[in-house]
């Protein structure tokens, strides 16, 4: 078993993150991450890309002329399809 | 953000939608819209058409709700008809989109090989500088700018990327449920967010850069 270099490390930040690393190879990057500063700050900058990902929604919602139609649509007795284009 | 209401159990929504119960049709229709037009977004090439496609899924999905077997939940069963819906309106608006990456597209570096030591440095492979801080959330007054740059490097990923990062990391779904939605594998789909992460940290990293070089105080070896 060899350590990690940093350009590997880098590569495996979403497996890692997701937890689909075997238990050895999950090993090595909690061995390297512990004493390597520039990883530990590659992978948090990673969990804030991915933090700032999941504030970044923005607001959509149906108009209310596509939500009526639809509840219209979905009232229609089945077989009386009036499927707009 | 409006919080999505707290929905029926699927059992108990699917047998609502059979007996066309509307409210159970509004309830679903309130809840999952937004999230639909979104990856509809991700795909297709306006917002005009995304919302198309919203709407089309959900015709679709007014008439096959008869035949919905479980095996999946009614939410994933839902974005599924709609990413296919998506694909297909892609298709026609002239882009081709296949899920399965190209190649080199998984053993490519994501990090700029220069930013490590080379065979006949001190350090091979290892940081020549690591990268410079961030400014940290609390402390970044910039978030609508910020989110803009995610918003700009989002749409500059290839367009399968741009999708899996937009079901995991946007809408928060799980790496399963991202899988069963766009029937890839787990591998594929991780080689996918890998490369879409590691773009928009870069993206972000450019801009903190670029925009605060009083935070960026570079380390050295």
């Amino acid at each position: 078993m060899t350590d990690l270099n940093c350009d590997e490390l880098v590569e495996l930040v979403t497996d890692y993150l997701d937890g689909a690393l075997d238990d050895e190879a999950g090993r090595r990057v909690a061995d390297h991450l512990a004493g390597c500063d520039g990883c530990t700050g590659y992978v948090d900058q990673m969990r804030q890309t991915i933090a700032t990902l999941g504030s970044s929604r923005p607001d959509v919602e149906l108009t209310d002329e596509a939500r009526n139609a639809l509840l219209a649509t979905f009232r229609e007795p089945p077989g009386r399809s009036t499927r707009r284009t | 953000m409006r919080e999505p209401p707290e929905l029926p159990a699927d059992t108990e929504l699917v047998a609502r939608l059979r007996a066309r119960e509307d409210d159970a049709f509004a309830l679903v229709l309130d809840a999952w819209s937004g999230g639909m037009a979104r990856v509809a977004r991700s795909i297709v090439s306006t917002h005009a058409s995304a919302d198309e496609v919203v709407q089309d899924a959900w015709l679709a999905v007014i008439q096959g709700v008869a035949t919905f077997e479980g095996r999946s939940s009614l939410k994933t069963w839902v974005y599924r008809i709609l990413v296919n819906t998506a694909k297909r309106r892609a298709m026609r608006e002239g882009r081709q989109i296949s899920w399965s990456p190209v190649a080199g597209e998984d053993d490519t570096p994501t990090v700029d090989p220069t930013r490590f030591g080379g065979p006949g440095d001190r350090f091979p492979g290892h940081w020549l500088a690591f990268p410079a801080p961030w400014p940290s959330p609390e402390q970044d007054m910039l978030a609508g700018e910020v989110h803009e740059r995610v918003g700009a490097a989002l749409a500059e990923l290839p367009d399968r990327q741009r999708v899996v990062i937009t079901l995991r990391d946007v809408e928060g779904y799980s790496s399963d449920e991202v899988c069963a939605i766009l029937e890839i594998s787990a591998a594929n789909q991780r080689v996918l967010l890998h490369r879409a992460r590691a773009f928009v940290r870069g993206k972000l990293e450019e801009y903190f850069v670029a925009s605060g070089s009083d935070i960026g105080t570079e380390v050295s070896q």
